[in-house]
């Protein structure tokens, strides 16, 4: 006769699993990676493999020679790291920069903490910001290549003359270098608007150029379409809600809306925002990350609040270009906190006494 | 479309057996008939070996408030009485008798004739039902007639019939809903008398088209009080809390009564048992029970006598499927998997339920990846990822905090938990110990 088991119900189980949501964040960025290869071509490919590898090798040699556990790299969420590590590194890091960065993700930001679903904050934002100050230079300055002959890669004819030809930066580091240069605040003292002065006069820095692609930044962020391409695949496998995403976007739109009718010759217009910078990677597949992010669609909300207000103070107001890494990691924090208050809502009240 | 608010999840349909009409299984030879066979105290046998009793016969009192009388549904000689294992292996007190023949007793109406006219009054008809051993037969098995007598706190203002069957797999109501239409809108209108309310509801999900057309047009004309309400297909429609919420969108308090919000519910098959007893004077000691599963070799409704061991309803319908690997009596959801075959079926039992290696083994548990997915789908608004932790930190006090009696424990965080945690083992542990410790303090 069979045997027969016998456990505790339920007895089926829904198709869901680890490895296949890991799976569905995969797809779900790779057309940003399609287009960065398009893009940069070969190194754009060498970025994700290294990337991916080293994520991947890192978690291996901390499970199997310190933890001496289970091996779970087959769930693929070093993989994921990885890829979303890649996304969020100028697309010509040196090969050993993308190595430190692996290990801070995996080594430090995750594994510290005991592995998969322990870990407080983003380990490839962790390993970003790591990398960002500790080599500036190649997070920011010349290490971005330019898409095709975008305005970077200094076409002289859309380029405006205070750029520096090979000198690459994003769209926030243009105009926070620009804001710097006496000759641009003179013009914005007489009551020029940014948007007149800088974004307008170049072709590169308009809506369409951003929405499409062709802006400076790291590798994940050159397309928005890809990235919003993305959400939406993951939106339609019902993998993430939209609640972290959406109010992160609305915050920021909002919020730089407001500065920017209250001066616009100081404050960058709130559309510019959206579309530039980390901002669109950031909110669809860095915020969202559920190990560091709220349990219920409340908590998700006031998490997407903070990162939007914190990502345009430290835009408009820090010496950073870009904030939705730092706001996205300073909002990890928090996560313990708001799923304290932030709790699911009940079925019912407690009955009254009689 | 009505449907309960929070959470739920949508486990596959799978009703394959829906379509097969009500046979009568045989007789056994020797029937084990449980006196632990509802909600509360077992009942207290008042037979003794060598008795001869008929089909019906009265062979256990009920003992205390929250118990049922059991009748035999055998007719012959009680051979012993004498703990036998139930389908988890427990042994409880068990009336055995060995069949002769096939004879009921006089007074119960075997015709197929159905009877409209409801000639008892309020009290008498309460009394019948608990005369009669009428259980909740939509898993809980709590004696019907406590529910029919609320607290005098409480003011019922309408039945709700739960004709959801939620569950996959099972198709015993939906049956009952096709073939005996008439008597469940009869039983509805002895338990809106019984309760003397003047609305009933009867709540079909929308997978069950053919019940609810003909429910709807039966109502119609001769029970203008009865309305039937289309639900829509997501588990745990037919939990007795999800149903209330569906039907009249009123909400079942934190440790209250369904009643606090007018409604009382029974679930289709005690609809009919209810009929049968007050209408027939038949006592409950019969029940349809599905056999099923994608591996079953049938797919068949029977109706069944209580106390006919597992085995050889199995037995008669082929034996256990090759590739079965698990065989649950109830829906794959919230039924108990059967440890032992050769305990008898009880008035509850509602179906044998095959499931292979690939549908039911459990994997292996990973991380929590704290995705939530628990929480959205917890209908009673808990955060199952949570219970589980402190369950295994043993923090009672925290699960006493995060509400853990609230839960249904109808399975949803489990069903969808990526990481394949066992949640509800975790929960349905904390929350009986929980309940223990908030028994034990003084009543202020």
């Amino acid at each position: 006769m069979n045997k027969l088991i016998v456990s505790g119900a339920p007895h089926v189980h829904g198709r869901e699993n680890t490895k296949r949501l890991m799976l569905d964040v995969i797809i779900a960025l790779m057309p940003a990676v399609l287009v960065s290869i398009y893009f940069f071509g070969l190194s754009a490919i060498k970025l994700v493999l290294i990337s991916v590898v080293a994520c991947v090798l890192v978690e291996y040699l901390i499970q199997k020679f310190m933890f001496k556990g289970p091996l779970t790299i087959c769930d693929l969420s070093a993989v994921v790291t990885g890829v979303l590590l890649a996304l969020n590194l100028p697309v010509c890091s040196p090969w050993w920069m993308i190595l430190i960065g692996a290990v801070v993700a995996i080594g430090i930001a995750k594994m510290t903490f005991g592995g998969l679903g322990q870990n407080f904050f983003n380990p490839a934002l962790v390993a970003r910001v790591v990398l960002l100050v500790s080599f500036p230079v190649l997070m920011t300055g010349a290490a971005f290549h330019a898409p095709e002959s975008g305005y970077l890669f200094g076409n002289q004819q859309t380029v405006s003359t205070a750029m520096d030809a090979t000198s690459g930066a994003t769209p926030l580091a243009y105009v926070k270098e620009q804001l710097a240069k006496p000759e641009v605040q003179a013009q914005l003292n007489n009551g020029a608007t940014i948007k007149q002065v800088l974004l307008d006069k170049d072709p590169n820095l308009s809506y369409g150029q951003m929405l499409w692609g062709r802006i400076g930044g790291s590798s994940g962020e050159a397309c928005a379409l890809a990235l919003i391409l993305g959400f939406i695949y993951l939106l339609f496998r019902r993998v993430i809600k939209p609640h972290i995403s959406l109010s992160i976007l609305i915050t920021v739109f909002v919020f730089s809306g407001i500065l920017y009718l209250a001066d616009p010759s100081r404050f960058t217009d709130p559309v510019f925002n959206l579309l530039s910078g980390g901002l669109l990677l950031g909110s669809f597949f860095m915020a969202t990350d559920y190990v560091t992010s709220p349990m219920t669609p409340k908590g998700m909300i006031i998490f997407g609040v903070g990162i939007g207000i914190l990502t345009v103070l430290i835009r408009e107001f820090g010496s950073y270009p870009e904030g939705v890494s730092f706001a996205i990691l300073i909002m990890n924090a928090t996560v313990p906190l708001i799923n304290r208050s932030a709790r699911p809502k009940r079925f019912a009240k407690e009955a009254q006494k009689k | 479309m009505k449907t309960f608010f929070i959470g739920g999840v949508h486990p596959a349909d799978k009703k394959i057996s829906a379509e097969a009409a009500i046979e009568k299984l045989p007789i056994p030879k020797v029937a084990y008939i449980s006196m632990g066979q509802h909600l509360g105290a077992p009942a207290e046998p008042i037979v003794k070996p060598g008795d001869k009793v008929k089909v019906g016969q009265l062979i256990a009192n009920p003992k205390g408030f929250v118990s049922a009388p059991v009748h035999s549904s055998v007719s012959g000689t009680v051979r012993s009485i004498e703990p036998v294992k139930d389908i988890a292996g427990n042994p409880v007190m068990t009336v055995v008798i060995d069949v002769e023949g096939d004879e009921w007793m006089e007074n119960i109406d075997r015709s197929d004739a159905v009877i409209s006219e409801i000639k008892l009054d309020q009290k008498q008809l309460v009394d019948k039902i608990r005369e009669c051993g009428v259980v909740g037969l939509g898993g809980a098995t709590f004696p019907t007639a406590i529910k029919l007598c609320p607290p005098p706190t409480a003011h019922p203002t309408c039945v709700i019939i739960n004709g959801a069957e939620c569950e996959p797999y099972l198709t015993s109501n939906y049956r009952e809903m096709i073939e005996m239409p008439e008597q469940l809108l009869i039983g509805c209108e002895i338990l809106m008398k019984a309760l003397n309310v003047k609305k009933c509801y009867i709540g079909i999900e929308e997978n069950k088209p053919a019940a609810i057309e003909k429910l709807t047009s039966l109502a119609g004309g001769k029970h203008p009080n009865i309305e039937v309400v289309e639900l829509k297909r997501k588990y745990p429609q037919g939990g007795e809390k999800q149903l209330i919420d569906a039907v009249i969108k009123k909400k079942v308090p934190s440790m209250g009564l369904p009643v606090d919000t007018g409604a009382v519910v029974q679930n289709v098959a005690t609809t009919i048992a209810v009929y049968n007893a007050v209408q027939k004077n038949m006592p409950l000691f019969q029940g349809i029970m599905t056999v099923t599963g994608d591996c079953s070799k049938v797919q068949r409704n029977f109706l069944h006598r209580v106390g006919t061991p597992f085995k050889e309803i199995i037995d008669y319908c082929g034996g256990i499927p090759e590739d079965a690997a698990k065989i649950i009596n109830g829906g794959p959801m919230m039924g108990k998997a059967i440890a032992n075959l050769d305990a008898p079926t009880l008035k509850g039992s509602s179906s044998i339920l095959y499931l292979t290696e690939a549908q039911t083994k459990r994997h292996e548990e990973g991380n929590c990846i704290r995705c939530a997915k628990c929480v959205s789908a917890c209908p009673m608004g808990l955060e199952p990822y949570i219970l589980n932790k402190m369950y295994r930190a043993g923090d009672m006090d925290g699960l006493e905090d995060h509400k853990i009696y609230d839960c249904i424990e109808c399975g949803c965080c489990q069903f969808t938990c990526p990481a394949y945690i066992p949640l509800l083992d975790s929960v349905r542990l904390g929350k009986a110990a929980v309940m223990k410790i908030m028994k034990s303090r003084p009543k202020k």
